[in-house]
């Protein structure tokens, strides 16, 4: 019964192992905020060298508990630089191939157009009403839309006001659904080709927080993979840099 | 306020997680006592075309997940959705991120632990004690409270108990409508669940751990209180 099958599987093989050869497959966790970008970038690297991605998207803190424990990722792009770092401590990570691929563009953002002035002073307005911001000490973006509110002066005026999305996409949700009239967001969710998609924002000035750094870096599993390898070439060349820059982060 | 013993054990914003859930989980339960036994009765004795599907309707948070429910409370609570829009008509504010809003979540997300052992307890009933108490010229609410309640008491402990301790472990409904406002709406599933995020491994246990022990004490609880119900039922029937 299984001798005709035989000369199908050597087939199948030979093929298989052909294209370890030439065109790999790379396992990659991405965080939620790069989940659009990524798309993009899997195709050009697709369309490059024949390597694909199969993408997890989810929360950093997330992905990176899964691969202490054991999850066959080969490379993280994580939403902030100390994961990768403690990952290269703990020795999960390939050293020295830890990088920042985007810098993230903080946003205050709200669903009605015209409500947020392009200074930020709807901050202090009166009829102000929820402000939503992640969560700081999971999130990135929420722990600089902290140091903001702290720089601005407005910590214990904007307390009362503030809920918490549990990352940077529930935040957004409570803004979207107007259920907060304004919140911190990442600026890579409220543009769209390049272009504020909805409502109204101030892009928040670099100088209020400290660098949102997202790093990226190749995990032990991904040390032989070659699409592994590619991909964080491919993160850092200038085609690529362009591509990030227009979905709203900083290179 | 926190012991020398909890203090060891538990950081000051568990204690209000704690407390706070315990205030939800209470007060849920409470509504679901009033709202859900007069709604059990109804189903049980009602013989209209629309008690199948308020029965399905009571069923469904039994099927769907938490984040379908938080997801539509969330939309439909909100200033731009249509119960939201009533609500602010009637110069309240909107439910998301306060605890009323919480309560109001966890009644739909635990209303079927209350209605099905109500429920069940009302069918079981029979016609008999009802035509009992009409003979002796009992009114239908006189009956209510008298006979029927007291008869389904198994039936209410376990709804009540049951409500409570699903309340409590309550997580999906709170993380989408909640805001995680600390002694607002930071209950323990959140902190916890906040807890492994930041990376607070031992935290995260210390709090679970509590969690886990409350659950099985709940459940071996509800297990001995039917065994003993069971048993007085037998030693009744042979009398």
């Amino acid at each position: 019964m299984r001798l005709p099958f035989r000369p199908l599987a050597v087939l199948l093989f030979a093929a298989l192992a052909h294209t370890a050869t030439h065109a790999a497959e790379a396992q990659v966790a991405v965080a939620a905020n790069f989940a659009e970008p990524i798309k993009a970038i899997a195709a050009v690297l697709e369309k490059t060298t024949g390597h694909t991605l199969k993408v997890s998207t989810g929360a950093s803190g997330a992905i990176y508990t899964q691969i202490r424990n054991g999850a066959p990722f080969d490379v993280f792009l994580s939403a902030d630089h100390q994961r990768p770092e403690l990952l290269e401590k703990d020795g999960l990570a390939q050293p020295g191939t830890r990088f920042t691929y985007a810098t993230g563009q903080l946003v205050l953002w709200s669903a009605k157009a015209g409500r947020v002035d392009a200074k930020g002073e709807v901050l202090k307005a009166a009829d102000l009403g929820k402000v939503a911001y992640a969560n700081p000490k999971t999130a990135p973006y929420g722990a600089a839309a902290v140091q903001v509110m702290e720089r601005l002066g407005l910590g214990t005026a904007l307390a009362p006001k503030l809920v918490q999305g549990e990352s940077i996409g529930q935040t957004f949700g409570f803004v979207k659904t107007g259920n907060a009239d304004v919140g911190f967001v990442a600026m890579s969710q409220v543009l769209l080709g390049g272009r504020l998609k909805e409502g109204s924002m101030w892009v928040v000035p670099p100088a209020l927080h400290d660098p949102i750094r997202q790093d990226a870096v190749v995990l032990k599993r991904g040390e032989s993979n070659e699409a592994a390898q590619a991909l964080i070439k491919l993160l850092q060349s200038p085609n690529i840099k362009d591509l990030i820059r227009s979905y709203g982060y900083g290179v | 306020m926190a012991t020398g013993f909890e203090a060891v054990l538990l950081t000051p914003s568990d204690l209000q997680a704690i407390w706070l859930t315990l205030q939800v989980a209470g007060l849920t339960t409470l509504i679901l006592l009033l709202l859900g036994t007069p709604l059990a009765w109804w189903l049980a004795r009602l013989r209209r075309w629309w008690v199948k599907p308020v029965g399905a309707l009571v069923a469904l948070p039994l099927v769907l997940p938490p984040s379908v429910l938080g997801f539509y409370l969330l939309v439909t609570l909100g200033p731009q959705g249509p119960l939201g829009q009533a609500m602010l008509a009637l110069g309240l504010p909107t439910l998301p991120f306060t605890f009323a809003g919480l309560v109001v979540g966890s009644v739909f997300y635990s209303l079927p632990f209350m209605v099905q052992p109500v429920l069940s307890s009302m069918q079981a009933l029979g016609e008999r004690p009802l035509e009992a108490a009409a003979s002796l010229r009992a009114s239908p609410l006189d009956t209510f409270f008298n006979v029927v309640l007291p008869l389904c008491k198994p039936g209410l402990i376990t709804g009540t108990i049951m409500s409570f301790a699903h309340t409590v472990g309550e997580f999906g409904v709170v993380l989408m409508v909640g805001g995680n406002i600390p002694g607002v709406t930071r209950v323990v599933s959140v902190q916890i669940y906040d807890h492994v995020e930041a990376l607070e491994y031992a935290d995260a246990h210390r709090l679970a751990a509590v969690m886990l022990g409350f659950a099985f004490v709940v459940l071996l609880a509800l297990q001995l209180y039917n065994g003993r119900g069971r048993s007085e039922s037998a030693n009744g029937g042979r009398a």
